[in-house]
């Protein structure tokens, strides 16, 4: 469950020090874009003894810079060993890319005994090639879990300007998705930048992106966590209505009935499907337990 | 008329016969703004005073003169609700004759009501006045609100001195304090700098933990099982608790609740929530910023009150005894729920109950908010560095990291595990304080004690001893 | 969240040396500026200014010279001005001060 994604940067302790306190499903420590050229080794370092003291409430991604750039080895170097969740690649253009993190990563971790594998991919797609290339570099590994949309690089690559309606990324977001479902995996938004201090912005951005297939929205400042999370959380009335359905299922199936029926009405396979889905996602966010 | 002015401070000393070991009084009403106190100190020093007890309702930032005049022993006791660091440290290396007596901002009006304490000669800044000494804080240039803590000094002081810069015809109109207990009346230049009275504490914090803390603290109210039409709110007055009063207004929109009334310790924020109907009446000792100040003078729906209306626990009955819920920090907090907001981790005084105390008391539900820790300052403990309010008038504990509901309110604990709360034992928000900090080495003090803290009730509470350095 | 103070490094068995003086960190609230220089003569000294001197000194001055030595740093002077920063900080602003010291991390 990936509803949220919240940045800090790799280079500020007080960040680290409470980045799982707001309720995001997964903190970002970002490598790339939040720290400064001359800063790179010693947030890389700082990011390290982190991981090594800090065991988070919530799934670790590490953003680190470009292949285009001379310290994405040294970011894998520093970090993959401390076993981050996730690998948050940057500037992605092709699944060749991929491949080669992809390789280093594997080899870091034979060398450090670790479970080929283990650590998971989950690459910034921000250039107008990787977006072409979308469903190649979702399937490009195993290690794949996502494809996240990168707004601002992407409109600088394609030209094109950032809109507040999102016309400029709008097939970018949609193709975004085809390839993740296509791959089997998540897909995630570009943050809100407009005003970090707009929650009713974000929040229509969020449904919006929600309706179109994404399973979360990254954060850039911890406000906007839980407007996020409400939005791609199951209401208690859309949980009820679905474990209806689900129980109606699982009788039917116990009957060897063939047709699914509740309250008198018919219900189709996807719905079922549907139904289940939103019961295990509220029940997972909630902590319910069904005996 | 010539009533009751006199020409210059000087005089005023004169006439009221100030004599060396006298106790003299002042309220800081003017915050980090006040010019009166050091104003009237300074002259007391050149006129070759000594001895002198400063009774004041606190000590601000603008009292650093009082530093040196403890050590020219000018000064001998002092005698107040709060201390600020630049007087608090020399306190605490030893230098002042008697120890620091230290009281709540409700029981020093009981204390001079009977005899307990006692004040020869109070001089009361007032931003209005009239030549017999009718007096408000609400008009001229230099208006801070309402006078809450001079009451009782007008009152029970042998001599009364006004100061004003902002002199009216006879009569003054609103008086909160009248000529009946006025001895002289002073006009000078300014009593002070009106933007001191925020020091600082009065827009809502952007400390994004802090904003997770003060929407933590208000589910927890939420779900208290108190949160009902007719509550009566307060807030101390440190950024998280301010912040409180965003998160409280989202609240009491999704639930339809409606508020009796705020207590305070006034500013901006609320008489947002007063004027846009979420609460009916404000009621005021002290104003924090000047939005404030224009509200009680302007809004028939915000009153004055006395200090010891206020939160004096020892009377018939006093406001604060009706308080529903209170929002309050604290510098440090232990196991037992015993909070210190009087002195820092290195032992000095810094700070002092103020209405900390009285309200944790009166409230029914009292709420302690502050970080697990500050940079590497663990603020939950094994044991604080001062009692200042005792653990036993403390109901929940609100963290970045869970909160701790004290173990006496068993139902309470429920209530906010029902609703989904991050509940956890505060001796389990103590061990994530220390894991990150480490254990700290303890500061040394001598056996000497510096200053005495009493509580609400008047009882000693704790005492603070001499720092080693 | 979980937290571990206790990580030690492989000890390196080769000698680092430092070259020049360089720095890492910031003296702002919870890091510290840490500034590594050469010293004449073997032995790590420290010097520690911080706002929780009397509390923390004796853990702040341990983080730092134990994660110089565990680099191989056998002499050097170690300035810490600290504004709160817990171990795990320590320990990586004299990491990368060490390593800046050798001609930078990145060069």
């Amino acid at each position: 469950m990936r509803r949220t994604m919240l940045f800090m940067p790799g280079s500020k302790p007080g960040n680290l020090l409470n980045g799982d306190v707001y309720g995001a499903d997964s903190i970002i420590i970002d490598l790339e874009d939040a720290v400064a050229l001359a800063e790179k080794d010693s947030a890389r370092i700082l990011t390290k003894h982190a991981m090594r003291t800090f065991h988070y409430d919530c799934e670790l991604i590490i953003r680190i810079n470009s292949l285009t750039t001379p310290f994405w080895q040294a970011d894998l170097d520093a970090v993959i060993p401390e076993k981050p969740d996730v690998i948050m690649p940057t500037k992605i253009y092709t699944a060749d890319d991929i491949r080669t993190i992809d390789a280093y990563i594997t080899e870091i971790e034979k060398a450090h005994g670790m479970e080929a594998g283990g650590v998971k991919l989950l690459p910034l797609l921000e250039t107008a090639a990787s977006i072409e290339h979308a469903f190649e570099i979702a399937t490009a590994s195993p290690r794949m879990v996502g494809l996240y949309l990168g707004a601002m690089d992407l409109a600088l690559d394609m030209k094109a300007t950032r809109t507040h309606e999102g016309y400029d990324i709008a097939y970018a977001r949609s193709r975004l998705v085809i390839a993740a479902r296509a791959a089997g995996i998540d897909a995630l938004d570009t943050p809100y930048t407009w005003d970090i201090h707009d929650n009713d912005g974000l929040a229509e951005e969020t449904r919006m992106v929600k309706n179109m297939g994404f399973n979360g929205k990254a954060c850039i400042y911890p406000g906007q966590v839980e407007v996020v999370n409400d939005i791609f959380s199951p209401t208690k009335e859309r949980y009820e209505w679905a474990l209806a359905i689900v129980k109606g299922a699982e009788e039917a199936e116990a009957q060897g009935k063939g047709v699914v029926a509740v309250n008198g009405e018919l219900v189709d396979g996807p719905v079922i499907i549907i139904a289940r889905n939103t019961v295990a996602e509220y029940e997972k966010i909630n902590g319910v337990h069904r005996s | 008329m010539k009533g009751k002015l006199v020409a210059s401070i000087e005089e005023a000393i004169r006439l009221c016969g100030l004599k060396d070991g006298m106790t003299v009084s002042f309220h800081h009403h003017l915050r980090d703004g006040d010019q009166v106190l050091p104003m009237v100190m300074a002259k007391i020093e050149e006129l070759g005073f000594h001895d002198i007890t400063v009774s004041a309702s606190s000590i601000h930032g603008s009292h650093g003169c009082l530093a040196d005049m403890i050590k020219s022993k000018v000064v001998t006791g002092i005698d107040t609700n709060f201390i600020h660091k630049c007087v608090g440290t020399t306190i605490s290396e030893g230098y002042l004759e008697t120890p620091a007596i230290f009281r709540t901002h409700g029981n020093r009006p009981h204390a001079l009501a009977t005899g307990e304490a006692h004040i020869d000669i109070a001089f009361i800044a007032a931003s209005a006045a009239d030549c017999q000494g009718n007096m408000n804080g609400v008009d001229g240039p230099s208006a801070f609100g309402p006078m809450g803590y001079a009451f009782a000094d007008a009152q029970f002081a042998d001599k009364v001195v006004v100061i004003t810069d902002y002199l009216v015809d006879y009569p003054l109109t609103p008086i909160s304090i009248d000529e009946r207990y006025v001895d002289y009346v002073v006009k000078v230049d300014s009593i002070g700098d009106t933007s001191g009275i925020a020091s600082g504490i009065t827009t809502i914090s952007k400390d994004p933990i802090g904003l997770k803390i003060a929407k933590t603290a208000v589910q927890v109210f939420e779900n208290s099982g108190y949160f009902e039409d007719g509550f009566v709110y307060q807030t101390g007055g440190g950024r998280t608790s301010l912040a409180t009063t965003k998160f409280l207004k989202e609240a009491m929109d999704r639930r339809g609740v409606h508020g009796a009334c705020i207590l305070g310790g006034i500013n901006g924020l609320f008489i947002d929530l007063l004027e846009q109907g979420y609460f009916n009446k404000i009621v005021d000792t002290q104003c924090f910023d000047l939005k404030a100040v224009e509200s009680l003078k302007n809004d028939v729906r915000h009153q004055e009150i006395a200090c010891g209306h206020y939160a004096d626990m020892c009377a018939k009955s006093c406001v604060a005894a009706h308080l529903t819920t209170v929002m309050l920090g604290a510098t440090e907090i232990d196991t037992e729920f015993n909070v210190n907001i009087h002195t820092d981790s290195n032992g000095l005084i810094m700070g002092g109950s103020g209405g900390h105390t009285d309200i944790a008391y009166g409230a029914k539900l009292t709420v302690i908010v502050t970080p697990l820790l500050r940079q590497r300052r663990a603020a939950v403990l094994d044991r604080v560095g001062t009692k200042s309010t005792m653990g036993d008038t403390i109901d929940v504990l609100v963290t970045q990291r869970g909160i701790a509901v004290n173990p006496k309110h068993q139902g309470l604990r429920e209530r906010l595990l029902d609703a989904g709360l991050p509940v956890k034992d505060i001796h389990e928000l103590r061990k994530m304080a220390r894991d990150l900090t480490g254990e700290p080495k303890p500061v040394a003090f001598t056996d000497k004690v510096v200053a005495k803290v009493y509580g609400y009730d008047g009882k000693l509470n704790d005492v603070i001893y001499q720092s080693k350095g | 969240m979980f937290c571990n103070q206790n990580f030690i490094d492989e000890q390196v068995n080769v000698i680092m040396k430092i070259k020049k003086e360089a720095s890492a960190g910031t003296a702002t609230k919870n890091d510290a500026l840490i500034t590594i220089s050469p010293r004449d003569g073997e032995g790590i000294e420290v010097e520690l200014k911080s706002i929780v001197k009397v509390q923390f000194g004796d853990q702040l001055i341990a983080a730092a010279k134990g994660m110089a030595q565990e680099m191989g740093v056998t002499s050097a002077l170690i300035k810490i001005e600290d504004k709160g920063a817990l171990d795990y900080v320590i320990r990586a602003r004299v990491e990368a001060a060490v390593l800046r010291a050798q001609g930078g991390a990145d060069e």
